[in-house]
């Protein structure tokens, strides 16, 4: 018995088969393909630079990453990176043997935990207070100049940070010596590094990140807190007892994705605020392949301690994803 | 901020002592954090027009004292500014441009739940959000094929991005399929319906990314510092680090004598002049496009 059957969204004459499911035959299944692609050509069509972008700045590189386990050799163009001597895995051994390896994973980890521990809570104490302000005017203000330095580049901010800091002429340290100080030269003390990395981070960010917070909290009905309130709740009993509870999951999503993001840290500006002086608290894996890669031409070294970073991060990626989509059935992909 | 969410909060007067302690933080928490996120900027902007004597005693805090544009004539007349600044705009400009083109393209196709290769093409973008060759192979693949120390290499290397690929996605999929039905009834194809029904009905998403798009363009100093080693083709992020933070004798004219110290600040003003120049136009455009960014962030919060 001929059926009009729907496959792929196009609608084909067939036989049904047992029960009921549509069996093509070979010539049908062609007379499909052949109409499902002059339906979705010209999208094909459309993709095609797309694809070619994607697959020569970022699958290409992916699979260059075999110079990891070749001793590089120039060759003409990229082709280099494809015609090495294989030496397997050489240079992560001399990697791990180094003295570096502890330091770039410790200084890594310890910049992102130390800002995530800093810098996390801090957009949601913001977003509370700026929902609870009555007065429009200071609150739309408040949010428009915090978001501000969200948007001023990496080389401005640690230039201003470099010069309110300078020993000489900085504000900072003008004040220090008004008060009977000593100057100190913050941007090469190895223990004020961090620190400094973690407030101007902070500083950068605070108000953006807190937007996502606002909108979670604009989202909870205003009958649930008129509730509370008819009940006898005072501001801090609302705040407590609904608001955070209702936010709790924007937090554990937001939460485990920085989690997930613990090795991958911003490489312009530790590249931006670091000296030689202070390369025990500051060099990270970036910079560290940055200097032996494109600095000192150590390219199969450099990838090789890359590529360890990546399969790392990829790793705490995934990991993070499959916990938030346990947790939250919400997942990033 | 909605009225009705408001409408919980009584006037100040009525409420109990605990509320207002509790409100009094609250206003003096978003006060301070005003502060801190305006004093730097004031005070740079402050610094660049201050009298230089008034700078080097040490006077300037808060307002500016005195008046001096010499630093702003100084840095004016120099040349490579303005150099650094136009190949900005000329990067800005076009990479935007690309990088909507770019965006559109990807973002239509896989919008289309009919799409026979949807599944695999998402997840061929996707998984580059989470996994890449690093920094080296990238390197190797963007000099290999010719573009170090070309202008192209501010552009094409980042026409677009994986992630705004999905929030445009997501926008270009919410817009009702009987309005692309009928377009293809008409006898449109989708290069006619991406011009004429998805691309004008996802202009506020197209508005924000842009946004992103550009800021990101104008503030990329890495790339400029990776690729381009002629001056005359660096972008102005790779001027300002000249001037703000490598050409720091600062140690040195710590240690020296005073002419050198008066030397050391002029420098210091020149810098922030320089703050002042770049970052202007950022900030003018900021204010107006709040609620753009307001909305970005949230169609960053839907699912990819």
């Amino acid at each position: 018995m001929n059926d009009l059957v729907t496959q792929k969204g196009i609608v084909i004459m067939t036989k049904k088969g047992k029960n009921g499911h549509a069996v093509l035959s070979k010539d049908e299944k062609k007379r499909l393909r052949r109409k499902v692609w002059n339906r979705d050509k010209y999208l094909v069509y459309m993709m095609i630079p797309v694809i070619i972008y994607f697959l020569i700045f970022n699958y290409l590189p992916m699979g260059g990453l075999v110079m990891a386990f070749q001793k590089f050799k120039p060759g003409k163009g990229f082709v280099g990176i494809f015609t090495g001597e294989w030496v397997g895995l050489k240079w992560f051994r001399r990697f791990f043997k180094s003295a570096y390896a502890w330091r770039l994973i410790r200084n890594t980890f310890l910049l992102n935990f130390y800002s995530l521990i800093f810098g996390f809570p801090i957009p949601i104490i913001f977003a509370i207070c700026i929902t609870q302000i009555k007065n429009k005017f200071l609150q739309k203000g408040a949010q428009v100049i915090t978001y501000l330095p969200y948007f001023i580049s990496t080389v401005v901010v640690v230039g201003m940070m470099t010069n309110f800091l300078s020993p000489s002429s900085g504000i900072i340290n003008q004040l220090i010596q008004k008060f009977g100080g000593e100057p100190i030269n913050f941007m090469s003390e190895q223990d004020w590094f961090r620190p400094l990395y973690v407030i101007s981070g902070s500083w950068q960010s605070f108000g953006f990140n807190s937007i996502i917070f606002v909108a979670a909290i604009m989202g909870i009905s205003p009958d649930l807190y008129e509730a509370m309130t008819v009940d006898g709740a005072n501001i801090r009993q609302t705040v407590w007892h609904l608001t955070l509870p209702m936010i709790r999951p924007t937090i554990v999503l937001l939460l485990i994705m920085s989690l997930g993001n613990m090795l991958n840290v911003g490489f312009e500006k530790v590249f931006l605020m670091y000296n030689e002086a202070v390369y025990e608290t500051a060099d990270v894996i970036s910079t560290y392949v940055y200097r032996q890669g494109i600095a000192s031409t150590n390219y199969s070294y450099a990838a090789a301690v890359g590529l360890f970073n990546s399969v790392v991060g990829f790793a705490l990626v995934s990991i993070a994803n499959r916990v938030s989509r346990k947790l939250n059935e919400t997942a990033i992909w | 901020m909605s009225k009705t969410k408001m409408s919980h909060l009584g006037t100040f007067r009525s409420r109990s002592t605990g509320d207002k302690v509790f409100l009094l933080i609250v206003y003096i928490l978003v006060i301070f954090a005003v502060c801190i996120t305006l004093y730097p900027f004031v005070y740079v902007v402050s610094v660049a027009f201050s009298d230089a004597k008034a700078v080097s005693r040490g006077e300037v805090f808060l307002l500016p004292v005195g008046l001096d544009l010499e630093a702003f004539q100084m840095v004016m007349q120099y040349d490579q500014l303005w150099v650094s600044y136009r190949n900005t705009f000329f990067y800005t400009l076009f990479g935007t441009i690309c990088n909507l083109i770019f965006s559109c393209l990807a973002a239509y196709p896989l919008s289309r739940h009919h799409f026979f290769m949807r599944k695999k093409l998402n997840f061929f973008l996707a998984f580059t959000m989470y996994f890449s060759g690093g920094l080296i192979p990238a390197y190797m693949v963007v000099t290999g094929i010719g573009l170090y120390n070309s202008p192209l290499v501010m552009i094409i290397p980042h026409l677009v991005s994986a992630y705004n690929v999905m929030i445009l996605r997501s926008a270009m999929e919410s817009i009702s399929e009987e309005l692309f039905e009928c377009g293809k009834l008409e006898g449109a194809n989708d290069f006619t319906l991406l011009t004429k029904i998805a691309i004008p009905l996802s202009k506020p998403t197209l508005a924000v990314l842009g946004l992103y798009y550009a800021v990101a363009r104008y503030n990329d100093f890495f790339t400029g510092m990776l690729y381009l080693s002629k001056q005359e083709l660096q972008p102005l992020q790779m001027f300002l680090r000249r001037i703000l933070i490598i050409a720091s004798t600062e140690i040195l004219q710590n240690a020296g004598i005073t002419d050198r110290a008066a030397a050391a600040q002029s420098t210091m003003k020149i810098r922030y002049v320089c703050i002042v120049l770049a970052t202007v136009p950022i900030l003018c455009i900021c204010p107006f496009v709040q609620k753009y960014l307001v909305k970005g962030t949230m169609l960053g919060a839907v699912k990819g």
